[in-house]
């Protein structure tokens, strides 16, 4: 079946998809996005986190079929999604994009992994400063999770970050510098304010 | 394998009729699993998450109506007060990333013994609403929905609409025992709640018996106690050896299995011990919610 969807701001439309197959495939293997990772298949790991229609979700358990025209965010776009949303704009696509701000929108980058030379967002920024990242396989699930919790909630307590964060798991164990890699973005942007 | 995308109920309920193997997918967190390993093979995936129905709650005099595929997040958010066992119960699955997604519609759907849902519904007293093209909707009370090891009372070509759920007339609690606190399947799970409406007690035992279970033998003496002794009207605090009774009688409701995650005999202790607990934790709340009564300090 074909599946039409929006990935980082892009239209993307897959072909020949499988009607058992995942959204992470569909990501990962025809759309050329392999930021999102694939570990355990079964929601335990959080390492496909991605936002869909803004919400943190696992992409393993969501069947292609149910993003037909949806929203998606993937690590690949964060930065972007994360400039947007400091620029005022709700990046998510919930609250509505104005006729005129629509009109002079224009996808960044050519190639599938739209997004790419959008720099860093903050929290992956604050990933590298602290240290948070070893093997780095848990690291693009991380960086959702944690920007969505920084959306929701600025200046979160260590209690919200464990609870936030408490669906992905890190097995090189880095988890502490994960911890300050979170308050370390949370902290420089209320600086800024 | 087909995917069918009906956009409303009324063609939800078709496509089941017309292909009753269809398997319905919602938050996808227990379907999605059995394909990505090869478990299943459905021939018809049936997709619900067009069904804005689904994705909605009412609050009615005596009970919630709450949409089968509502996720766990928002009941969290939004219906604390009305269904706090439930509540509180949605609050112990896996993570934020399934509780965006996972409904309590799943949960029966897939009936496990260990669907966090079922202790705080047998709790707090449940009706499921199904529907079917051909004969309409039914309501089951949940204690007759689990018939099995993840088998349920629906007919091929029902669906699960919405669960009502009676509103809380008294405190409720929920407990649970794992290794961590989050992405956790249940070793076992206890749901207790004082319905000082009608002066009783209901509990809800997951995972320590073939399906989600009451314990009728526990509620009527805790029930048969708790009037004898004026505890209702007193609000004073329940003897030990009331409790004892009344703990053992809910791990003798038990019928569990050894497996990974915990022994038979352990699943019982735990129950024993998690429904001392709950009632003594509902209780206190009971009592410190009561007017004092007349003459006291």
């Amino acid at each position: 079946m074909r599946v039409n969807f929006t990935v980082n701001g892009r239209p993307q439309e897959a072909d020949d998809v499988w009607e058992g197959e995942s959204l992470l495939y569909v990501l990962r293997e025809r759309l050329g996005l392999p930021g999102s990772k694939n570990a355990c298949e079964q929601g335990e790991c959080g390492s496909c986190t991605v936002r869909l229609d803004g919400v943190p979700v696992c992409a393993c358990l969501v069947a292609a079929g149910q993003v037909e025209g949806r929203d998606v965010v993937t690590v690949e776009g964060l930065a972007q999604f994360a400039r947007q949303r400091a620029a005022g704009g709700c990046a998510t696509g919930a609250c509505g994009t104005p006729l005129d701000e629509a009109r002079r929108w224009q996808a960044e980058g050519t190639g599938p992994g739209t997004g790419e030379d959008a720099g860093l967002s903050p929290v992956q920024q604050a990933f590298i400063d602290a240290g948070a990242v070893q093997c780095g396989f848990c690291t693009p699930g991380l960086l959702v999770a944690s920007d969505e919790l920084l959306e929701r909630n600025p200046n979160p307590s260590d209690a919200d970050i464990r609870e936030a964060l408490s669906g992905n798991l890190c097995r090189c164990t880095g988890y502490e510098k994960i911890m300050d890699a979170v308050r370390l973005a949370a902290a420089r942007r209320s600086e800024e304010v | 394998m087909d995917f069918l995308r009906p956009a409303s109920w009324e063609e939800a309920l078709a496509a089941k009729a017309e292909h009753p193997t269809a398997v319905p997918i919602a938050g996808g967190t227990d379907v999605m699993v059995e394909i990505n390993f090869d478990h299943r093979r459905p021939e018809y995936l049936l997709d619900l998450n067009r069904i804005v129905d689904l994705y909605e709650w009412e609050t009615g005099a005596e009970s919630v109506r709450l949409g089968a595929s509502v996720p766990y997040t928002k009941i969290m958010e939004n219906l604390r007060a009305e269904l706090p066992g439930l509540a509180l119960a949605s609050h112990t699955v896996a993570s934020p990333q399934i509780r965006n997604r996972g409904g309590v519609g799943g949960n029966l759907g897939t009936a496990s013994p260990a669907g966090d849902a079922h202790p705080a519904l047998l709790a707090a007293g449940a009706e499921v609403e199904v529907e079917s093209a051909a004969r309409g909707t039914r309501l089951i009370p949940v204690d007759e929905f689990y018939t099995g090891v993840k088998r349920n009372a629906l007919r091929p070509d029902e669906l699960i609409r919405a669960v009502h759920v009676k509103k809380a007339d008294g405190p409720q609690q929920f407990s649970k025992v794992g290794t961590r606190n989050a992405m956790v399947i249940a070793v076992c799970a206890f749901g207790l709640a004082l319905h000082p409406a009608t002066r009783t007690v209901r509990t809800g035992i997951g995972s320590a018996a073939p399906t989600p279970v009451r314990a009728g033998a526990a509620e009527d003496f805790l029930n048969a106690a708790l009037e004898e002794g004026g505890f209702w009207d007193t609000g004073k605090i329940i003897t030990p050896s009331v409790a004892k009774r009344f703990a053992d009688l809910c791990s003798a409701a038990c019928n569990p299995i050894d497996d990974v995650r915990g022994t038979a005999n352990y699943r019982r202790h735990a129950v024993g011990v998690m429904a001392r607990r709950t009632l003594t934790w509902t209780w206190e709340s009971y009592r410190g919610a009561r007017p004092a009564p007349e003459g006291a300090a």
